[in-house]
């Protein structure tokens, strides 16, 4: 009797696989334009896994800014610069092989670490979308509201360590995290988005180049 | 076997797409595909962001905030990154890293 996966994991496994064939085909193609393309899939996929996690406002924003505003920025980026050679510039086949090895040692102690320790997660079953964060919540929590993000005792805290001399065991008591705003970062990000703009229009304007006249 | 999705299905992909984005960085010569690079390991990190925020009740304001902000300074980094490398391309009319060594010590 074959169990049948609920609805749920199909389509994780059918968004996150088709997101991680997308960003290897990223790196695999030699076209910039299809690299571009590749990514705009990779992205969207992304937003899919937001949306199956419950964060409904991460993945709008996801598709609105990355979607819609820094991809168009790289085709713009792919067009402005697309001549003869640069649009199928390739490493050489020594350069391949180093970075595939590297890579794939890379993830292989990625997930090794992953999978070495426990992470503290709530019980299978709770992870219900409806009762993750709202936006109203999230937009509390920007805006200062100082009950948005509650006092709580931080998880993953060992409940007891042995004692380094006598090797009896420890009670370690709970850790409290006070409630927090986030009202400061969310300012410092705003200004940092004027500057890094007004810094990025000075740097692109229209120039004339030096003797072409 | 298990049909339950748990956090390390999600800490794993997020795990592939910073590996494919560190790849890219390192076999793309076009200066723009190394700017793709960059947003793929950024989206990696945001999938772990945002997966701790489902799965750990303590920080379920705290990664998303987070994934907020990636998203918002990863908009940034790539509006700066493209007038960089629009201003190189017309001093050097060339994309390639490999040209680009007038730094270099």
């Amino acid at each position: 009797m074959v169990e049948f996966p609920p609805a749920s994991a199909i389509f994780f496994w059918l968004v996150a696989g088709l997101t991680a064939l997308c960003a290897v085909a990223v790196v695999v193609t030699q076209n910039i334009v299809r690299a571009a393309a590749w990514l705009l899939f990779t992205l969207a996929g992304t937003a899919g896994i937001y949306f199956l996690l419950g964060a409904d406002f991460i993945g709008a924003t996801q598709v609105i800014v990355y979607v819609g505003g820094v991809l168009v920025l790289v085709i713009f980026g792919v067009m402005l610069t697309a001549q003869g050679p640069f649009i199928t510039m390739r490493a050489s086949p020594a350069e391949w092989a180093i970075s595939l090895l590297a890579g794939l040692l890379f993830l292989a102690l990625l997930v090794v670490t992953l999978f070495a320790e426990p992470w503290p997660t709530n019980k299978p079953g709770e992870n219900n979308p409806a009762t993750s964060p709202a936006t109203l919540v999230l937009g509390e929590a920007f805006l200062g509201v100082s009950d948005a993000v509650p006092p709580a005792n931080l998880t993953g805290v060992p409940a007891t360590v042995k004692d380094p001399l006598t090797g009896a065991p420890i009670v370690v008591p709970p850790v409290p995290r006070k409630a927090v705003s986030y009202l400061l970062p969310f300012e410092i990000v705003s200004v940092h988005l004027l500057v890094v703009l007004i810094g990025a229009a000075y740097l692109a304007r229209a120039k004339r180049r030096r003797g072409a006249m | 076997m298990s049909h339950e999705i748990t956090l390390n299905h999600y800490l794993v992909l997020g795990a592939v797409l910073f590996v494919c984005g560190v790849l890219c960085m390192a076999t793309k010569r076009n200066a723009v595909g190394v700017l793709m690079g960059v947003e793929l390991v950024l989206n990696g990190a945001n999938v772990n962001f945002v997966a701790l925020a489902t799965y750990n009740p303590v920080f379920a304001i705290e990664g998303q905030v987070f994934a907020l902000f990636t998203i918002v300074l990863a908009a940034a980094e790539a509006a700066l990154a493209l007038a960089i490398v629009l201003n190189f391309y017309n001093n050097h009319t060339s994309v390639d890293v490999d040209t680009a060594e007038e730094l270099k010590g």
